[in-house]
């Protein structure tokens, strides 16, 4: 199931706007990376670029290499669909499709994607509710609206659908942030539950849920206004919080930034 | 800070009173107000009266919803107005089975394929024209079209043609407004679940957008129904049912009004009455489907 990222010299467009420039990084198998850095340094950007939703945004365009385990998710021959399947995300917003049920958000992936035998979609929603610690909350009204819920209540639930299509990776993009601390304990727990399983990409602004969550660390930053976000270094999560190679990245975390 | 601390009032008054002056501009606008409301309801109002007092007692009868007006003359009682209801009804039908589908497609094309394209721009300004022509202009474009260069008959298929010209920009403008506030965060939810962009159109931008949809599709058709020129242009009168749109006269509800118009007697002017009565009922039953519609097809969250 899960698969290893390789990222290589990823530069990032909006329009003639360059982004994020130059990334190189590595992923492996069922682990969680945080990406951390200031406002605007590019993390969401190439997060998105690792499932190929950067390119939904007109005039957006990738260059360089990203390789699930060792195939080229850029390369022409791909279907960015098929590549989607595979490498699931969660948003920082919860967004729920509010036309459908709790169970219906749950099986979208699978409903649309064609499976139509309902005991196995029954099963499959049980299954990603129970995954995303859901299920007690919901399981007594899985046919009312997934707009009914609660933020974290939506919050797991869209994890749930993300997970219900059974992909290798999970990208989340500050999940956490609309979240009250129990919530955000919630989902941090669900983070260490699902990474038996999958490989796992977070970005935070919470020092602390990166500390707590994540076994590598990547810090992105910017050099100066209007220039590209880089990659500054990216290590064991221990070894960033506790003796980072790069004066930036300890000044960024310990607050003496900017 | 030149003033001393025993100038100043012990403690400032938190609030002024209103000025007269505030007090009497606020009288005059809400005067103002008022009277522009009277002057535009007034006149609806005493319209609705005058058409529900003097033909609400002829759409009482059955006859007037299960006869025409065949083998009767001008001068005799009786007979009633199925053959204009049906007019009117199915050619306000095949007017929406025709522009629907047309409108929805273009409007998503707009909104969700076109964006910013050349062809978007130059579609947006074809539709602002084409809501801007009169009906009479629409009505005689399809008679140059159907009947002159075709040599087709004039028929209902004809009117409804030329109210489908009527019908699209509306329908167009309406869902191109619902589907751009449907947010994106729902489409990218559906992209990254590996959804194709045409299934995350029809599965989850339309139905999110389905009950205002489907509103402003009731009420353009509720629109058309009343449209007059067509049907004085495309189609002819008859007393009889008619129930063949693609041949023969066929009466319609705004014709029916225009023909008894002609019979200058009590009797004549009655239906008239009885037709306009008929005419409101009839969009007043399709508007009010469509709040009832739009209530059961609205996103719920309870
Ligand atoms: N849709 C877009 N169109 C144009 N530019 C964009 C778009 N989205 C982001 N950008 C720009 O790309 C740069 C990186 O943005 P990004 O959203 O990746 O930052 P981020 O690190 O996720 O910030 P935050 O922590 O605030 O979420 C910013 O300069 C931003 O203005
Ligand atoms: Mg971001």
């Amino acid at each position: 199931m899960a698969k290893r990222i390789d990222v290589k010299d990823l530069n990032l467009f909006y329009g003639k706007f360059h982004a994020v420039d130059g990334v190189t990084l590595s992923v492996p198998p069922r682990n969680v990376t945080a990406f951390i850095g200031p406002s605007g340094c590019g993390k969401s950007t190439v997060l998105r670029s690792l499932n190929r939703m950067h390119e939904v945004i007109p005039g957006a365009r990738a260059e360089g290499e990203v390789l699930l385990d060792g195939e080229d998710i850029y390369a022409s021959s791909v279907d960015p669909v098929s590549v989607r399947r595979t490498i699931g995300m969660v948003f920082q917003r919860p967004n729920p499709f509010p036309t459908m049920s709790i169970r219906d958000n749950v099986v979208a992936g699978l409903k649309l994607a064609g499976v139509r035998d309902k005991k196995k979609l029954d099963e499959v929603a049980e299954r990603a509710l129970r995954g995303a610690n859901l299920w007690a909350e919901v399981k007594d009204r899985l046919n009312k609206p997934g707009g009914g819920l609660s933020g974290g209540q939506q919050q797991r639930l869209c994890i749930a659908r993300a997970i219900a299509v059974q992909p290798d990776v999970l990208l989340m993009d500050e999940p956490c942030s609309a979240l009250d601390p129990i919530s955000t304990l919630a989902i941090e727990d669900l983070i260490t539950e699902l990474k038996k399983d999958y490989t796992i990409v977070i970005v935070t602004h919470n020092m602390q849920q990166a500390a707590r969550v994540s076994d590598q660390t990547a810090f992105f930053n910017l050099l100066g206004v209007g220039q590209p976000g880089r990659l500054i270094e990216i290590d064991d999560t221990e070894k960033i919080f506790s003796n980072p190679t790069e004066k930036a990245t300890e000044d960024y975390i310990s607050g003496r930034f900017g | 800070m030149t003033t001393t601390d025993l100038q100043r009032p012990a403690t400032a008054p938190a609030f002024q009173h209103i000025s007269s002056g505030r007090r009497a501009k606020n009288m005059t606008a809400t005067v103002l107000v008022s009277a522009a409301f009277v002057i535009a309801v007034a006149p609806l109002v005493w319209l609705l009266w005058t058409v529900l007092e003097k033909g609400f007692t002829h759409v009482l009868t059955a006859d007037w919803w299960q006869k025409s007006l065949a083998g009767l003359t001008g001068r005799q009682e009786g007979g009633g107005a199925y053959h204009a209801i049906y007019g009117t009804l199915v050619q306000g039908l095949i007017c929406a089975v025709i522009a629907v589908p047309i409108a929805i497609m273009v409007a998503i094309y707009l909104v969700e394929y076109g964006r910013d394209s050349k062809l978007a721009k130059w579609i947006t300004f074809t539709v602002d024209i084409l809501s801007g022509v009169p009906s009479i202009v629409a009505a005689l474009f399809i008679y140059a079209l159907w009947v002159t260069t075709l040599g087709l008959p004039r028929s209902a298929f004809a009117v409804s043609l030329s109210l489908v010209l009527l019908m699209i920009p509306v329908v167009v403008r309406t869902t191109e407004e619902l589907l751009k506030i449907v947010p994106d965060e729902l489409r990218e939810a559906s992209y990254a679940l590996g959804i194709p962009k045409w299934k995350t159109i029809v599965k989850i931008v339309v139905p999110t957008a389905l009950s205002g949809i489907i509103t402003g599709i009731m009420l353009a058709v509720a629109r058309v129904m009343g449209e007059t020129a067509p049907v004085l242009i495309l189609v002819g009168y008859t007393q009889f049912i008619n129930y063949d749109p693609f041949g023969g006269n066929m009466a319609s509800l705004p014709l029916f009004m225009n023909s008894e118009r002609l019979t200058t007697n009590e009797i004549g002017e009655a239906r008239v009455w009885g037709a306009a009565v008929t005419l409101i009922l009839i969009i007043t039953v399709i508007n009010l489907l469509a709040t009832v519609i739009s209530r059961l097809t609205a996103v719920k969250t309870k």
